[in-house]
């Protein structure tokens, strides 16, 4: 199918190239130095770059103005928006002020719940939910309108995705969950970061029986441990986060000052497993404050040098 | 019912540092039930002001009465004939009885004595759980009697979130999931296809975000 | 056995200690009680299951409640025990009387004396 915006990630996607996406927290404070510099750690070895939307409910430069710098230096944003902070009339009106900068890309999400962060005491939105989004997004490119009805001038050219988790609660209704989000519009799909191999490689599996990594790419998301330390906090303190105990032994079972290493090994091997997978499109590598690390993974992971479209 | 929490005696001080009579009022309904605003806690409320203005050496005639609602003019109106002997009213009533009581007698100084927190039900003795958030525009036929809007923390109508982990809350693992609850519902229900179905953005006019809200039912109206 | 209490305290029969509400308790202390204590069967030993029980909480009910407004929650105390034994009642008591001679009058009943004893002036004051 040809592209349907001038996405990088959707031509890269589309022309069958396994697509390769990371991850950059905004700073906390005004300096753009700080997104500048970690985009230029990883600009060669990726497609796309997620800009995250005040993560996990901590204050911090906006998501949109870190999308405008990496355009600004050429690279490829991928803006991630959640529905936790902006109502409907917000969330449209950002929609378009990103298009107007051409960001391509557009992740929806729901966002971790405000007490997580440093505004516990804070009024949530929750408008609209990360599904109802996307039929938000959709509406705005395919048919030209606002939730509203009326016509959007210059609708917005995005390539619209979603989060899935396949490892929260319950199991059951996590492949219907992914059949709903495509229902709703999401054309690419970010995994929560995969420990659980098997857990990932069922889910895989009821995916395909739907024939849904077919309506949909799926990037498998990965994150490397930098000490047993993180293992072991993922595995207890991160809500949907699945991380099984022989992870956290190999971890732990490695020297301190070998342990950085031996995540990025595990990384690379998960990255390497995962790509036998049938309907794993690519890649989302998420190094949480770690970004000098990727263009490692991504070329022991044979991932590189990234493909031009 | 309305469930409503006491307000800490200190605080109630506060507002009525300055009085010299205060009628303590209580309700019959939603916090007579949920123990923070009915008769008896009228009277525990009006002893502890008589003994806390005693040894401050203040002379306030304070009151109690326990109406059978605030939220109704006729029974608002049997106080008519004694509110003149105080200068204020700490009403024991939800916000809605506070509002009310204070519209009947505008002279009158209205202190809320209790904090109103949500429409629920008792889970046991001494527990309390919100069911109902009042959006008007009920849904539940859709998601097996049990409310999103309400038991999700994100009031998510297509849930759950990936937060959710063995049926709890990523906010505390001592707040059930809803949709953890609304699919092992659909499931008993036999109906599991349903939640596929895309649930359509809501129309939240109905809900605080439409202004004040009012009924009128013109086939009751006098 | 004739055993003696301290004569300050006064028994107020109630049919269960789960009779006893805060409100009682509270009542006590504006007529100018000193203390208050709650004698219930022991723990189990209820003859209505949980009148013990609810006692218990309505007095930690009342000393947070006292304590708020200034009268002390130690002025108000729980003790179990069967109806047969009389020295642990002795016990209690004794207990009971020195705490309260520790912690001294009732500090509404003193406020009332003054302000009687003010009106009192006035009044004398107003007299021709």
């Amino acid at each position: 199918m040809s592209p349907k915006t001038p996405s990088k990630l959707e031509k890269i996607l589309r022309a069958g190239h396994r697509a390769v996406t990371s991850e950059c927290g905004p700073p906390r404070g005004s300096d753009p130095a700080h997104i500048v510099h970690k985009a230029q750690l990883i600009q060669r070895h990726v497609d796309a770059i997620n800009i995250t939307d005040n993560q996990t409910s901590v204050c911090r430069l906006c998501s949109l103005a870190a999308c405008i710098r990496l355009k600004l230096m050429g690279l490829e944003p991928v803006l991630q928006m959640v529905v936790r902070d902006r109502n409907r009339i917000a969330l449209q009106s950002d929609i378009l002020g990103a298009a107007s900068f051409d960001i391509h890309n557009l992740l929806c999400l729901s966002g971790d719940h405000q007490r997580f962060g440093d505004n516990a005491q804070g009024q949530n939105v929750f408008d609209l939910d990360s599904m109802q989004l996307l039929q938000t997004v959709r509406r705005m490119r395919d048919e030209g309108k606002f939730l509203g009805g009326d016509p959007v001038q210059r609708p917005p050219a995005m390539f619209v995705g979603a989060a899935a988790n396949p490892f929260a609660d319950p199991f059951e209704i996590r492949v219907p969950r992914l059949a709903k989000k495509v229902a709703a519009g999401a054309e690419f799909i970010q995994t929560q970061c995969i420990y659980n191999l098997e857990r990932f490689e069922k889910w895989m599996e009821l995916v395909r029986d739907r024939g849904l990594h077919e309506k949909v790419f799926i990037l498998a998301g990965v994150t490397p441990f930098k000490s047993a330390g993180m293992a072991r906090y993922m595995k207890s303190k991160v809500p949907g986060m699945d991380v099984p105990d022989e992870v956290v032994k190999r971890m732990a079972g490695t020297p301190k000052d070998k342990q950085a290493e031996e995540g990025i090994t595990i990384c690379v091997e998960t990255i390497q497993r995962l790509k036998a997978v049938e309907g794993v499109a690519g890649f989302h590598i998420m190094a949480i404050e770690w970004e000098e690390r990727v263009p490692e993974i991504v070329e022991r992971a044979g991932l590189f040098p990234r493909p031009t479209v | 019912m309305i469930v409503a929490e006491r307000k800490p005696i200190e605080e109630i001080l506060g507002q009525v540092k300055q009085v010299r009579s205060v009628l303590v009022l209580g309700c019959n309904e939603c916090v007579t039930v949920c123990e923070a605003g009915g008769k008896k806690e009228v009277g525990v409320l009006a002893s502890a002001l008589r003994m806390l203005f005693l040894q401050q050496g203040r002379e306030v005639n304070v009151g109690e009465r326990t109406l059978e609602r605030q939220c109704d003019t006729e029974y608002l109106e049997e106080i008519r004939d004694m509110i003149d002997a105080f200068d204020a009213v700490v009403s024991l009533a939800c916000g809605v009885g506070i509002q009310f009581t204070a519209e009947r007698y505008p002279s009158k100084a209205v202190y809320p004595g209790v904090n109103t927190c949500f429409m629920g039900a008792a889970l046991e003795r001494g527990v309390w759980s919100e069911r109902c958030q009042g959006c008007g525009s009920c849904i539940l036929a859709a998601t097996g009697a049990v409310c999103p809007i309400t038991r999700c923390a994100k009031r998510l109508l297509n849930g759950p979130c990936g937060g959710s982990t063995a049926g709890k809350c990523e906010i505390s693992k001592d707040v059930e999931c809803a949709w953890q609850l609304i699919i092992d519902r659909l499931k008993a229900l036999g109906r599991l296809e349903d939640y596929e179905r895309l649930s359509p953005i809501k129309d939240w006019s109905t809900d605080r975000a439409g202004g004040p809200r009012k009924i009128i039912r013109e086939d009751l109206r006098s | 056995m004739r055993l003696g209490y301290p004569s300050s305290i006064r028994i107020i029969r109630v049919p269960c200690t789960g009779k006893v509400d805060v409100l009682h308790i509270l009542r006590c202390f504006e007529r100018g009680a000193d203390g208050v204590t709650v004698v219930g069967c022991r723990e189990g030993d209820c003859h209505y299951q949980t009148g013990n029980f609810r006692a218990k909480k309505r007095v930690q009910q009342a000393q947070a409640i006292l304590e708020q407004i200034g009268i002390g929650g130690t002025r108000v105390r729980m003790c179990n025990l069967s109806s047969s034994d009389a020295p642990l009642f002795v016990r209690f008591a004794q207990e009971m009387h020195a705490a309260i001679m520790d912690a001294g009058p009732n500090p509404v009943r003193t406020a009332r004396m003054l302000q009687r004893a003010s009106a009192g002036t006035t009044a004398a004051l107003q007299q021709p």
